[in-house]
C-alpha cells in the first residue's frame, strides 16, 4: 500500500489529482483493512466510575420525585361490585344467576368522593383473573374481516366463532364474541352525571383498522351467548366498546376505558352508580370493579416508577460514595 | 543457501574463502564468462588445483567432483539475456547452490535436456549424454546419473546423504579406507558447525555393467506396476562399489529474526520443538548456535538402533531425571497449564533459549538445569511403531527442548500426532518444504512458509507466510485478538439469545401458560436477524483489547489463552446468571409499571422488544474495548434500525399491533420504563466489572491501563510475575 502511494506521487499531475481525490477513501479503506481506524478506548478509572454514579443519582432522584408526585396527585375510586350485586339467594350459585336472563341484573352502588377530582374523570371497568392474552383467545380474530366485512371470507383464524347457522359472523372470533356488556349510569344526588362515551378508543383503530361500512352481521346468534350484542345499524368503526375490547389486554388484571365524566367531582359527593351486571365472570372466579380516576402526565395512579427512580438514584449516590471512600483508602 | 566448504579427495577446502574474491574475478575472467545471480566466494587453493593438468588422481577426483555437482541434479539453466548470464531454476535450493558454486569454479551448466547436458568447463564446451537418472528418494537418500562422455566412456555420478553413501562405497584398498576416514572426519567437522552435508562418489561403468543396467533400467522405467520399486532395484546395480570423491557442505542461513521469534514464543508459554531432516551433529550445532540448546542444559540423547536399545535408553533417562509416568505426570502437566507445542521444521529455523516459565513448578531435585531431548529418526522408527510411544511422550513433555533429527516426513506427522492424541493441547506446525506437508496437515494449525523450496507446504497449510518471524505476530497479536474476540462473542451470543428467550418465557406466567408471545411475530424473527446482529459482527471483527505493540512487547500476555481466561465454565455460568437477572428485570419492570392499567398486549410487546434491543446493545457497548466509527454506527445504528422496523410494522393496518408505537412514544412512562430497565439490568454487571477491574485486575487489564494511561507501557512484569506463580 505504502509503496503504491509512492509510485502514484511520482506519476503525472492529472493522474495525481485524480488519485488524490480518492486517497481519502483509499486511506480509510487501508485503515479499515489494517484495523487501524482512529479509536477511542474507554477506561473505567475511579474518577469516571464515581462520576457515572453521581450523574445517575442526580438524574434519577428528581425524575423519581416528579413521577411520584404526579402519581400521588391522581385520585382514584375503586368499587368492586361483582360479589355484592348478586342477590343473596343466589350467593351460592352465582353462575345460575348470571346465566338466567329472566332475573333482572340491575344493581345500585354508592361511592363517596374523598378528594377533589378534576374533570375529566375517567371511568374504567377492571377485570381480574381474565386472560385476554391467552394464545387461542388472542388469535381468534380476523383483522381483514374487521376492515372489509363480509367481502372477506377467509376467517378460519376466528374459530370457534367463525360462523353460526351456516352464515358468517361479523365481527367473528372469540374476542368479539366475549364483548364486555355491563353498563353504568352515574348520578350525584338527583342530578344525572353525563358520561361521554365517545373517543374512548384509539383514533387509529377507528380510522384505519375497523371498516366504516362494515356492519355487524349474524352476531351473537349462536346457541352460546358470549357477551354483549352490537347494534347492526352502526358500522364497526363507531362501535367504540368493541374497539376498546378488541385491544386485548396484556395482563390478566386489566382496565378498559368506559367513558368520561366531564365535570369536577367534589369531596363529600355521593355518587350513585346504577349498573347492569350482565357479564359473566363468575364461572371462572373473575372479579369486576368500577374505577373512577383522574389522570396525570404519567397516566393513572402508579407509584412504582417514582419509587424505583428514587431508589436507583439513591443507590447510585451511595455507590459513588463507597467508591470514593475505597479510592481514598486504597489509592491507585 | 550457500556453498561453504568442500572435502575433495580427502582434503578440506573452504577455509580461505573470502580471501581474494576480486583477484579471482580478474584471474578467471576468461573462464567465467557466465554470470550468475549469486556471487560465490571461491577457495583459491581449490581453484589452483583446477588449473592443473588432468594427470594425477587428485586432479581427476576434483574434476569428477565438480562434474557431479553440475550434472547430478535436476536444475534447469535459463539464459537470461544475450551476454550469457544464466539463472538456475530447480526444486531444491541446495542443488541450486551447488550448481552455482560449480559455476564459480569454472564448471558451468549451460544446457540440460532429458538426453544430454552441456557443461562449460573453463571455456570448453563438454557435451554429455545422459543415459539414465535415478532421482532422489527418501529411502535411498541419494541420487545418481549415468552419463556417457564424448570419448564413449560411461560414468555413474552419485551424490547423497552420508549414511546412505558410505554403505555403497568400495573399501577394498587402503587408499580408499584412508579417503573414507578423512572424508568422514571432515563431514563431522562440517556438521558440527551447522552445515548441511552431501557425499559425492563416482564410478566408471564397464560395458557389461552398462548393458545389464540399461536393460533393467528400460524395463523398470516403462513398467506400469511398482515402477518406483523396480527403479530402486535398478539403481542398486550402479550405486555400488563406488569410489569416494568428496563431500560438500552448504550453509543453510537462518531467516531474519528467527531467534527473537522463538524467544518470544517461549516466553509466551509455547513449547518449541524442532523436527529436522538434518543429521544429529548439524541439528545440535544449529540448536546451539541459535541458543535453543544452551551449555547449561543437560542433553538426553536417544540414539538407538534396536527396539530394546531404545527402550533402555528411554527408561534410563526417565529414571535418571525422575520423570513420573503418565498418570501422575498428567496432573503436573495440567497444573502447568496446557501449552502449545510448536513443531518447527528443519534447520531453516532454530530456536532461542531461556528457562521456560514453569520450570520452577517442577519438584525434581536432581535436575540441575533445563533438559534437552535429542532423538534421531532411527530411534523414532522403533519408538513410534512399537509401544514405546508413551515413554517418549513422558520424557519429551518433561524436557524443555526437544530436537528430532534425521526425521522422515511421516515421522514428523507421527510426532505431532503423539502430542495431539495424548493431550488437549493445541499443536502448531510450521515448515517450508514438501517434507513438512504431512506434519502441517496433522497439526491443529498448519503454517506454510513460501520460500525457495516450492509451494507444497503453503498449499497444505492453514496459513501461509513469507517468513518465519511473522509467526510471532500471527500468534501473539492476531492469535490473542482472535481468542479474546471469539471468547467474548460466544458468551455474548449465549447471553443475547438467552435473555430474549427468557423474557418471552416469563410471559407465559401471565398468559395462563398458553405460550402467547406479546411480541409480534415479525419482531421475534427480526431480533436476531436485524436488531442485534450487526454490532455482534462488528465487535467480533474490530474490537481490540490491546494494541499490537503491547502484545509484541509482552509475550506473556498470550498466556491468557492458555489459562482460558476469556472463556471458561465459570464465566459461562456467571454470564447465565447475569442473563437471568437481566431477563427478570426486562420482564417485571414493565409489569409493575403497567400493573392495573389499560395497556394492551401489543404495546407491552413493543416495549419489551425495544427494551431488549437497547439492553443487549448497551450491554455490548459496555464491553467494547475500542470504539471506532464503525462500532459506533453499528451499535447506535442498530437501535435506530430497530425503531425504524417497528415504526414500519406498526403502520400496516391489517396487523393487530397497528399504530402501537406511535401511541406509546407519546407517553412518558414508556420512555421512563426503558431507561429504568436498562440501568437496573446492567447495574450488577457494571458493579462486578468495576470491582474486578479495580481489585483483581487481569494481566490484560493491567497492560491495557498502562497502555492507555501511560501511552507506553512500562514496568508491567513486576505485578504480573506475582500473579503467574
Amino acid at each position: 500500500m505504502m509503496s503504491g502511494d509512492r509510485e502514484i506521487s511520482s506519476g503525472s499531475r492529472a493522474v495525481a489529482s485524480q488519485i488524490r481525490r480518492c486517497r481519502g477513501c483509499e486511506k480509510a479503506l487501508n485503515q479499515f483493512t489494517q484495523q487501524n481506524l482512529p479509536a477511542c478506548k474507554p477506561l473505567l478509572t475511579p474518577a469516571s466510575v464515581i462520576t457515572i454514579f453521581l450523574v445517575l443519582g442526580v438524574a434519577f432522584i428528581p425524575t423519581g420525585i416528579i413521577a411520584l408526585h404526579a402519581s400521588q396527585k391522581v385520585t382514584e375510586i375503586v368499587e368492586r361490585y361483582d360479589a355484592d350485586c348478586v342477590p343473596p339467594e343466589y350467593r351460592n350459585n352465582k353462575v345460575a344467576y348470571i346465566q338466567d336472563s329472566s332475573i333482572p341484573k340491575n344493581c345500585s352502588r354508592t361511592v363517596k368522593v374523598e378528594k377533589h377530582m378534576k374533570a375529566p374523570v375517567f371511568i374504567y371497568y377492571q377485570l381480574d383473573n381474565y386472560y385476554q392474552n391467552h394464545r387461542r383467545y388472542v388469535k381468534s380474530r380476523s383483522d381483514q374481516q374487521l376492515l372489509q366485512g363480509l367481502n372477506y371470507s377467509k376467517t378460519s383464524s376466528c374459530k370457534p366463532e367463525e360462523s353460526s347457522n351456516g352464515l358468517p359472523i361479523v365481527p367473528c372470533g372469540l374476542i368479539a364474541w366475549s364483548l364486555f356488556n355491563d353498563s353504568y349510569t352515574f348520578s350525584r344526588g338527583m342530578e344525572l352525571l353525563q358520561v361521554n362515551r365517545t373517543d374512548i378508543s384509539w383514533k387509529s383503530d377507528r380510522d384505519h383498522k375497523f371498516g366504516k361500512d362494515v356492519y355487524p352481521f349474524n352476531f351473537q346468534n349462536g346457541s352460546f351467548i358470549g357477551g354483549g350484542t352490537l347494534d347492526p345499524n352502526i358500522p364497526l368503526s363507531n362501535q367504540e366498546d368493541l374497539l376498546v375490547w378488541m385491544r386485548t389486554a396484556a395482563l390478566p388484571t386489566f382496565r378498559k376505558l368506559y367513558g368520561r365524566i366531564e365535570e369536577d367531582l367534589h369531596p363529600g359527593d355521593l355518587i350513585e352508580i346504577d349498573l347492569l351486571n350482565n357479564y359473566n365472570t363468575y364461572s371462572f372466579g373473575g372479579k369486576k370493579k368500577l374505577v373512577l380516576s383522574t389522570t396525570s402526565w404519567l397516566g393513572g395512579k402508579n407509584d412504582f416508577l417514582g419509587v424505583a427512580y428514587i431508589f436507583v438514584g439513591w443507590s447510585s449516590i451511595f455507590m459513588a460514595l463507597v467508591f470514593l471512600l475505597l479510592h481514598l483508602r486504597y489509592p491507585m | 543457501m550457500e556453498f561453504w566448504k568442500a572435502s575433495v579427495y580427502g582434503k578440506d577446502y573452504g577455509d580461505m574463502l573470502d580471501l581474494e574474491v576480486s583477484l579471482l574475478k580478474s584471474n578467471g575472467a576468461g573462464a567465467r564468462k557466465y554470470k550468475h545471480k549469486s556471487e560465490v566466494a571461491v577457495d583459491t587453493e581449490l581453484m589452483k588445483l583446477l588449473h592443473r593438468e588432468l594427470t594425477d588422481a587428485e586432479r581427476v577426483a576434483t574434476h569428477e567432483f565438480f562434474l557431479t555437482l553440475v550434472v547430478c541434479n535436476t536444475v534447469i539453466p535459463i539464459s537470461l539475456d544475450d551476454n550469457g548470464s544464466i539463472d538456475y531454476q530447480g526444486e531444491s535450493p541446495d542443488e541450486q547452490a551447488l550448481v552455482a558454486a560449480a559455476a564459480a569454479y569454472g564448471y558451468t551448466l549451460c544446457e540440460r535436456t532429458s538426453g544430454h547436458i552441456v557443461v562449460d568447463v573453463n571455456g570448453e564446451k563438454l557435451r554429455l549424454d545422459v543415459l539414465g537418472l535415478h532421482e532422489f528418494d527418501s529411502v535411498r537418500k541419494r541420487m545418481s546419473v549415468v552419463i556417457r562422455f564424448p570419448n564413449n566412456s560411461v560414468k555413474v555420478l552419485v551424490k547423497g546423504a552420508d549414511t546412505s553413501m558410505f554403505s555403497v562405497i568400495a573399501k577394498n584398498t587402503d587408499k580408499a579406507d584412508d579417503l573414507a576416514r578423512e572424508t568422514q572426519k571432515h563431514l563431522t567437522d562440517y556438521s558440527s558447525i551447522g552445515l548441511r552435508t552431501l557425499v559425492i562418489a563416482a564410478k566408471d561403468l564397464s560395458k557389461a555393467e552398462l548393458e545389464q543396467w540399461q536393460c533393467r533400467y528400460e524395463n523398470a522405467s516403462t513398467s506400469l506396476t511398482d515402477r518406483a520399486i523396480k527403479l530402486r532395484q535398478t539403481a542398486s546395480i550402479v550405486e555400488s562399489e563406488l569410489s569416494l570423491v568428496g563431500a560438500t557442505a552448504i550453509e543453510d542461513r537462518l531467516q531474519e529474526g528467527v531467534p527473537e521469534t522463538i524467544e518470544s514464543l517461549r516466553q509466551a508459554g509455547i513449547k518449541v520443538w524442532v523436527l529436522t531432516g538434518d543429521k544429529q551433529e548439524t541439528a545440535i550445532s544449529i540448536g546451539l548456535a541459535c541458543k535453543l540448546l544452551t551449555s547449561d542444559m543437560q542433553m538426553i540423547v536417544i540414539n538407538g538402533n534396536s527396539e530394546t536399545n531404545c527402550r533402555n535408553l528411554l527408561l534410563d533417562a526417565k529414571a535418571k531425571y525422575g520423570v513420573a509416568s503418565t498418570c501422575a505426570k498428567r496432573k503436573n502437566f495440567e497444573l502447568k497449564s496446557s501449552a502449545d507445542k510448536n513443531d518447527l521444521q528443519p534447520a531453516n529455523y532454530k530456536t532461542s533459549s531461556e528457562v521456560p516459565q514453569w520450570e520452577s513448578v517442577k519438584e525434581e531435585a536432581e535436575v540441575n538445569g533445563p533438559l534437552a531431548l535429542v532423538i534421531d529418526g532411527n530411534s523414532l522408527v522403533y519408538i513410534l511403531e512399537k509401544d514405546l510411544e508413551s515413554e517418549l511422550f513422558d520424557l519429551a513433555t518433561f524436557c524443555n527442548v526437544v530436537l528430532c533429527c534425521r526425521v522422515a516426513p511421516l515421522q514428523k506427522a507421527g510426532i505431532v500426532d503423539l502430542i495431539k492424541s495424548r493431550t488437549d493441547d493445541m499443536t502448531l506446525a510450521i515448515g517450508d518444504g514438501a517434507n513438512d506437508v504431512s506434519m502441517i496437515q496433522m497439526a491443529d494449525v498448519g503454517i506454510g512458509i513460501c520460500g525457495q523450496e516450492g509451494r507444497q507446504a503453503v498449499m497444505a497449510s492453514d496459513f501461509a507466510m513469507g517468513q518465519f518471524r511473522f509467526l510471532k505476530r500471527l500468534l501473539l497479536v492476531h492469535g490473542h485478538w482472535n481468542y479474546q474476540r471469539i471468547a467474548y462473542l460466544v458468551l455474548y451470543n449465549f447471553y443475547r439469545n438467552a435473555v430474549f428467550v427468557l423474557m418471552l418465557f416469563w410471559y407465559i406466567l401471565c398468559s395462563a401458560f398458553s405460550t402467547t408471545s406479546a411480541l409480534t411475530d415479525w419482531s421475534s424473527v427480526l431480533y436476531s436477524v436485524i436488531y442485534t446482529s450487526i454490532p455482534t459482527v462488528v465487535v467480533g471483527v474490530l474490537d481490540k483489547d490491546l494494541n499490537h505493540r503491547t502484545l509484541l512487547e509482552y509475550p506473556k500476555l498470550y498466556g491468557a489463552g492458555h489459562r482460558h481466561e476469556a472463556y471458561n465454565l465459570h464465566l459461562f455460568w456467571v454470564t447465565m446468571l447475569d442473563t437471568l437477572w437481566q431477563s427478570l428485570v426486562l420482564f417485571y419492570i414493565p409489569l409493575f409499571t403497567y400493573n392495573e392499567s389499560t395497556v394492551d398486549m401489543w404495546s407491552l410487546g413493543s416495549l419489551w422488544t425495544i427494551a431488549v434491543v437497547i439492553l443487549v446493545n448497551i450491554h455490548l457497548a459496555m464491553d467494547i474495548q475500542q470504539w471506532v466509527s464503525i462500532t459506533q454506527m453499528a451499535v447506535w445504528g442498530s437501535i435506530f434500525i430497530s425503531y425504524g422496523c417497528m415504526l414500519l410494522l406498526d403502520s400496516i393496518p391489517v396487523f393487530p399491533n397497528y399504530w402501537t408505537i406511535y401511541h406509546l412514544a407519546a407517553s412518558p412512562p414508556y420512555w421512563l420504563t426503558i431507561i429504568l430497565i436498562t440501568i437496573i439490568a446492567l447495574l450488577p454487571r457494571f458493579l462486578v466489572k468495576i470491582v474486578y477491574q479495580r481489585f483483581w485486575p487481569s494481566d490484560i487489564q493491567i497492560a491495557r491501563e498502562a497502555e492507555i494511561l501511560l501511552e507506553r507501557p512500562v514496568s508491567l512484569p513486576k505485578k504480573r510475575g506475582g500473579r503467574s506463580t
